[in-house]
């Protein structure tokens, strides 16, 4: 017997979406995932996702400073508005779906399948091989005025040659969805830093994927700093299909009260002698909610690889909730794997040798909380990126904390 | 200056009472020396003259200039001019040192009414002080206290009580973990400290530091009770027989 359920509003909306871009509404037969669903347990998006509204295709540009300097390609919701590429890089901004780059899958749920069906704009990069591309690009979406807007990125990388991306994430307080997907493809000894910077409105929604393949000796840094959004998803899927390869995730989720922060990465080790170092450090205030899954599977052939992988949580607050799943498939025997999750609460033996030094309560656990995230962007190889990175975590705090 | 007045403690949230009617009075300019075997409770009545939230005064005062000090947090005790120099001073990851330093400094400036310390200022200033007491500047760049060897921890502490020139320093066993010549630093450093205005209380277990420093008065706490107060004559009388005729007295 088929029951059918009856559709939700965010399900509706999603419906009248896909039809007015002319796209199949097969994807929302079974609905919106929902908890028992595995990979959404934490993320209920049937529950959580309480709108969906049409996409606009003008929008406002964006009051939040850049992250760092570059060459900024900006859209407004769906529409392009600017930006040049760098020299040596071939771009372009298509206001058409990208191609997806060779060898790159995409997880196919929901949120693929949504960016599949009504994205409307994106830009392709191709970097020649053995170029060096020194000046950031960076891919600046803002989305306003309570409207969806959906963007893919594809971005290739020839062998030999290195860049920094960095998506800027913003929104205006209404209800907007935003919805991007991102490719890249890293060729034989190419290296990428890549950054996504999410600091949206309090009643925007994202879901978002990073998909990456990765060939042998290459090199990989994903920065991730999440601190804004009513309801984020961001999924990290890595493949590392080549030898060699190096794979480095620092991120930190700043999650204020009633938000939902899903960070949701999962990690194919497909080749022997690769690395990978994950870390991520949240932050929880009020009601906050936070999701960790970090999936990391070594198959047969994948001998020798080193990953580890770590996620510890500081709660503000009583309610505050945060779930971690970490997961581990290893079919490969000489390997070495490790994964640690912890949450705490502030050590008040750390709080009490402040105070009895003069320092207030209020300034004390505000750099007790910052000792603790900012620890993950120190060191980086680009310090003015991690020094911006950690002004925008001490503006949070100073705001939240 | 400092008045202690029939100071019953427990430990918060139990019955298990700690101190159990100490008195002690320590006057301006003068040092105040506490010995007493492990567990007996000096580092509670430590913990209790800074704030600490472990424990609750069930009975007696404490007063500071003859105001109490019981319903003062930690911060502002430490603001008013109490220091205490810790037993195990903490580790606190990610703090760089010089960070503490420098919001310890100015937040107690601030809340004096003070002009906070420019960077030069303060940095002038952490380098002369961490010079008298063999302290090397690359080590403050560290995180506070991690890493740092149990001597270095407690130079650190001393140079932290130098900085912020309290008027009332508690140094729970600051001796122990130095070595000969450090024991020699810290206690040259805080020699430097004493002024006619400066109280200090010292606890420790050994004869030699008091060497150095050399005290007023000296009381021997046992049971979170002091069972028996002196002059310098009393620690060596201790070192020599030990604490087992002084207890058998009030046995
Ligand atoms: N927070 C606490 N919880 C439980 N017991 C405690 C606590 N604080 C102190 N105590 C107990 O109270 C007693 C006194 O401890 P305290 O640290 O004050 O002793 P002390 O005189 O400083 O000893 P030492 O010479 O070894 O440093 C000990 O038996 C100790 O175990
Ligand atoms: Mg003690």
């Amino acid at each position: 017997m088929n029951v059918q359920i009856k559709k939700t509003d965010a399900e509706e909306g999603i419906i009248s979406a896909l039809k007015s871009a002319g796209a199949n509404t097969a994807i929302l037969d079974k609905g919106l995932p929902t908890r028992r669903v595995e990979p959404f347990h934490y993320t209920d998006l049937r529950n959580l996702l309480k709108s969906f509204p049409a996409a606009s295709n003008s929008g406002e540009a964006t009051t939040v400073d850049a992250l760092i300097d570059g060459a900024t390609i900006s859209f407004a919701n769906n529409a392009h508005t600017g930006g040049a590429f760098p020299a040596g890089v071939t771009g372009s901004v298509l206001g058409a779906p990208t191609p997806v780059p060779a060898d790159v899958v995409i997880d196919a749920n929901i949120i693929g399948d949504l960016n599949e069906a009504l994205v409307a704009n994106g830009v392709v990069i191709d970097i020649a091989p053995n170029k060096h591309i020194d000046e950031p690009i960076i891919l600046a979406h803002n989305v306003s005025g309570g409207a969806s807007s959906a963007l893919r990125f594809a971005v290739s990388l020839g062998a030999g040659s290195s860049a920094t991306i960095v998506e800027h994430h913003t929104s205006d307080g209404a209800s907007n969805h935003q919805n991007t997907v991102s490719n890249l493809s890293l060729a034989k000894d190419a290296k990428v830093t890549w950054v996504i910077m999410q600091e949206h409105g309090a009643e925007t929604t994202r879901l978002a994927q990073l998909n990456i393949h990765l060939a042998q000796n290459t090199d990989l840094t994903i920065l991730v700093l999440n601190s804004g959004g009513k309801l984020v998803r961001q999924e990290i899927h890595m493949a590392v299909q080549g030898e060699g390869s190096n794979v480095t995730i620092k991120g930190v989720n700043l999650i204020a009260d009633n938000m939902h922060i899903d960070v949701t990465t999962t990690l194919a080790h497909n080749a022997p002698n690769t690395n990978a170092d994950e870390l991520f450090r949240n932050v929880l205030t009020g009601n906050a909610k936070g999701v960790f899954q970090g999936q990391i599977r070594v198959s047969q052939i994948a001998q020798k690889t080193d990953a580890k992988m770590a996620c510890n949580t500081l709660l503000l607050s009583d309610a505050a909730d945060f779930s971690a799943k970490p997961e581990l498939e290893i079919f490969a025997d000489d390997v070495l794997c490790g994964h640690g999750a912890t949450v705490t609460d502030i050590d008040k033996n750390h709080l009490f040798y402040l105070r009895a030094r003069g320092i207030s309560e209020k300034v004390a656990r505000g750099l007790l909380v910052k000792a603790f995230v900012e620890e993950v962007f120190e060191d980086l190889d680009n310090e003015k990126l991690g020094e911006s990175l950690n002004a925008r975590i001490e503006n949070w705090l100073d705001i939240n904390a | 200056m400092i008045e202690i007045k029939n100071l019953h403690v427990k430990i918060a949230d139990t019955d298990t009472m700690i101190l159990n009617g100490v008195n002690l009075t320590v006057k301006a300019g003068e040092v105040a020396a506490i010995m007493g075997p492990n567990g007996s409770g000096k580092s509670t009545l430590s913990y209790v003259m800074a704030g600490k939230s472990d424990y609750e005064v069930t009975q007696g005062d404490i007063l500071f200039n003859g105001e109490s000090i019981l319903e003062m947090e930690p911060d502002e005790r430490a603001v008013a001019g109490l220091f205490l120099a810790f037993q195990y001073p903490l580790e606190i990851p990610g703090v760089p040192t010089m960070n503490f330093l420098k919001a310890a400094l100015n937040s107690q400036r601030k809340a004096r009414g003070q002009d906070e310390l420019t960077t030069p200022d303060f940095i002038r200033k952490v380098k002369g002080a961490a010079q008298h007491l063999g302290i090397d500047m690359t080590m403050l760049k560290r995180p506070l206290n991690v890493g740092f060897s149990g001597g270095e921890k407690k130079r650190a502490e001393i140079l932290q009580m130098s900085l912020l020139e309290p008027k009332f320093c508690v140094l729970d066993e600051t001796d122990s973990g130095l070595d000969i010549d450090a024991l020699k630093i810290v206690s040259d450093g805080v020699n430097a400290l004493r002024t006619p205005e400066r109280g200090f209380l010292v606890i420790t277990h050994y004869q030699r530091l008091l060497d150095h420093i050399v005290p007023d008065s000296v009381h021997v706490l046992y049971k979170g009770r002091i069972i028996k107060s002196g002059d310098k004559s009393l620690a060596l009388h201790l070192e020599e027989n030990g604490y087992a005729d002084v207890i058998k007295e009030v046995a």
